[in-house]
């Protein structure tokens, strides 16, 4: 009975958990209900994934009005990843709050942090499980406001322009969606992003297409942090309360990729994506862009979270790498990407929490001599670290061996030479922590010895875990991202 | 395809870029806000000028009415506009969180004052 609700429930439950939230006012009731709400979501994506993975793309009509007149829930392989990586993280991210946020943000306004932050995850949620493309620009909105306010919660005054920054960029971004969306429903009048697809070649003019393409490009690039669209990002992340830094970049940015995607291959459709137009050169030359630059500024970050920022911004160069390579190896590399990304980025930012709350601030001076003062955390930051850089036996050789595969089965030799090399640069970023946290005295600033709390310590080291667990076992994360790179370019949605 | 005929889509195409052109040039975080509203201001024109047919009337069905105008777009702009809202109220509550920690909304001067709390330290 309610198993066939779930597709919307997972979306439900954490948005009617944010007003719930604030009408109790209560600092730990809001905790244990923003558990309850992730831990629910999580419990529905897996399951809806299971389902997904047995019986194909699950379809809900929202109120029971028949797609494509009511707004249809929508979810397909690809989907089903999205928000079991969404879920997953929030779940994980709501324990390292309860000290971390404790910590961070003062207790009169715990249940408004938890009311926004059940609010972001409802919105990621949506945004990967709604099928109409109106539904998803009110979904990205409602995630998006949400993360603003997650920003502006940080200790330092620059969490509020940086949030600002953020809001300017983000609704740009938004609103170019919205543009391009108007379009598409000019041209073929309808939201549902499947009946969309069914119509497209119908169109009379290809004109008005192909600009809602554009505008859809910039606009989901400008919430992904394309280079050179990513000047929201490093400020943004850094001064970000260190659970919503976690939280937003393990999944934000990669919800973003998954709407590119969607649009890209279920709407407009591979031939005039990558055939027609030269889409793939574009993204290849961004990707590599960002990857060099972005990988080279993060080496010269004075702290540990800027500094991982920035090689964010890198590593989502490797992700529209994948989508530009645009062959089967290509996207399913995008996706795995997406997906292994999301766990290494959590966990270093999870633990990097943890430095910040026993030292005030990750700077480099205050990590000297860390792997003496918090071996478990520092070991775990090397860890996630080799998973960044792709050494064998982590998720990211996983993505990057599909990298390879993609560009050597394309010709582009060059293009395997560069992936492999530009790891040498995260070698580099990840080689400055170990050589503070290894080979350093410990300095005058180095907080004294003491793990953070378990409560802390434990959900990190389960994304560490995870980092490992999906490099060494493939068949989630590969299998999903080949069915749905096969979904993508079969055009169907 | 005459200028008159489609002088709703010149009104858009102005204030979008009008607006864009506000968000960019102004160091004025208030005002940076004003050009993100006319910008927001100028899509809600391009869905729902194309659904009004001339001549047209409300969607209802009665005798003697054959010709009516799309329900649909004045829908999803009432949802946009409400999103625009919520938006320029955080923005403009964002600013004023910004004026009380900087003592300033001017763009040069809360960067100049990040630049000095660096160097410091």
């Amino acid at each position: 009975m309610i198993a066939e609700h779930l597709p919307a429930l997972q979306v439900a439950v954490p948005l009617a958990a944010a007003p719930l939230i604030v009408l109790l006012r209560h600092p730990t009731l809001a905790w244990w209900i923003a558990l309850g709400a992730c831990g629910f979501a999580l419990l529905a994506a897996l399951l809806t994934a299971a389902q997904v993975a047995g019986a194909g793309t699950v379809s809900y009509a929202l109120g029971s009005w028949p797609p494509p007149w009511g707004i249809e829930y929508r979810i397909d392989t690809l989907g089903a990843f999205v928000l079991v990586l969404v879920a997953g993280v929030a779940a994980l991210v709501v324990p390292f709050a309860w000290r971390s946020v404790a910590a961070e943000v003062p207790r009169e306004q715990h249940y408004l942090f938890y009311a926004v932050y059940c609010l972001c995850v409802a919105g990621l949620l949506g945004m990967a499980a709604t099928g109409d493309a109106f539904n998803l620009f009110v979904f990205m909105e409602i995630a998006s406001l949400a993360m603003y306010v997650l920003i502006a919660f940080g200790r330092d005054r620059r969490a509020l322009f940086a949030a600002y920054q953020y809001l300017i960029l983000g609704t740009i971004g938004a609103t170019f969606y919205v543009i391009g969306v108007g379009l598409l429903y000019l041209m073929t009048g309808t939201l549902n992003l499947a009946d969309m697809a069914s119509r497209l070649p119908l169109a009379q003019s290809e004109r008005p297409v192909l600009a809602a393409l554009a505008f859809i490009t910039v606009g989901m690039s400008l919430k992904l942090a394309l280079f050179p669209l990513h000047l929201w990002l490093p400020n943004a992340y850094t001064f970000a309360p260190s659970a919503v830094t976690a939280f937003l970049a393990a999944t934000a940015t990669k919800v973003a990729v998954y709407v590119l995607l969607r649009f890209y291959f279920s709407v407009f459709g591979a031939p005039l994506v990558s055939a027609e137009l030269p889409m793939p050169q574009i993204l290849l030359a961004l990707s590599i862009a960002a990857i060099v630059t972005a990988s080279l500024v993060a080496v010269w970050q004075p702290d540990l979270k800027r500094m991982f920022a920035y090689s964010s911004v890198a590593q989502i160069g490797y992700i529209t790498l994948g989508i530009g390579i645009a062959s089967r190896d290509g996207l399913t590399a995008a996706v795995v990407h997406l997906f292994n990304h999301g766990i290494t980025k959590g966990a270093l930012f999870l633990l990097i929490g943890g430095v910040v709350l026993r030292a005030g601030w990750a700077g480099f001076e205050r990590i000297q001599g860390l792997g003496r003062s918090m071996p478990l955390t520092s070991l775990g930051i090397v860890i996630a670290g080799l998973s960044l850089i792709g050494i064998p036996g982590t998720a990211g050789f996983v993505s990057k061996w599909f990298l390879v595969l993609g560009a050597i089965e394309n010709g582009q030799w060059w293009l395997a030479a560069l992936v492999v090399g530009t790891s040498l640069i995260a070698v580099a970023y990840v080689w400055r922590f170990v050589e503070a946290a290894y080979l350093a005295a410990p300095g005058p600033r180095t907080p004294a010895p003491g793990e953070p709390p378990a409560a802390m310590l434990v959900p990190a080291w389960l994304m560490v875990a995870a980092c490992i667990y999906f490099g060494l076992d493939t068949s989630f994360t590969v299998g999903a991202a080949r069915r749905a790179a096969a979904l993508m370019l079969g055009g169907a949605p | 395809m005459s200028f008159a005929s489609h002088y709703s889509y010149w009104v858009t195409v102005l204030l979008m870029t009008a607006g864009l052109y506000i968000v960019i040039a102004r160091g004025n975080l208030a005002k940076k806000l004003i050009g993100l509203s006319i910008f927001q201001t100028s899509v809600y024109l391009l869905y729902i000028a194309p659904g009004k047919l001339i001549g047209g009337t409300a969607p209802i069905i009665a005798e003697g009415f054959k010709v009516y105008s799309n329900p649909l777009p004045h829908v999803l702009i009432l949802t946009a506009i409400v999103v625009g809202v919520a938006t320029l109220a955080l923005g403009l509550a964002l600013v004023v969180r910004v004026r009380e920690a900087y003592g300033s909304i001017e763009e040069d001067e809360i960067v100049a004052a990040d630049a000095r709390d660096r160097d410091a330290g």
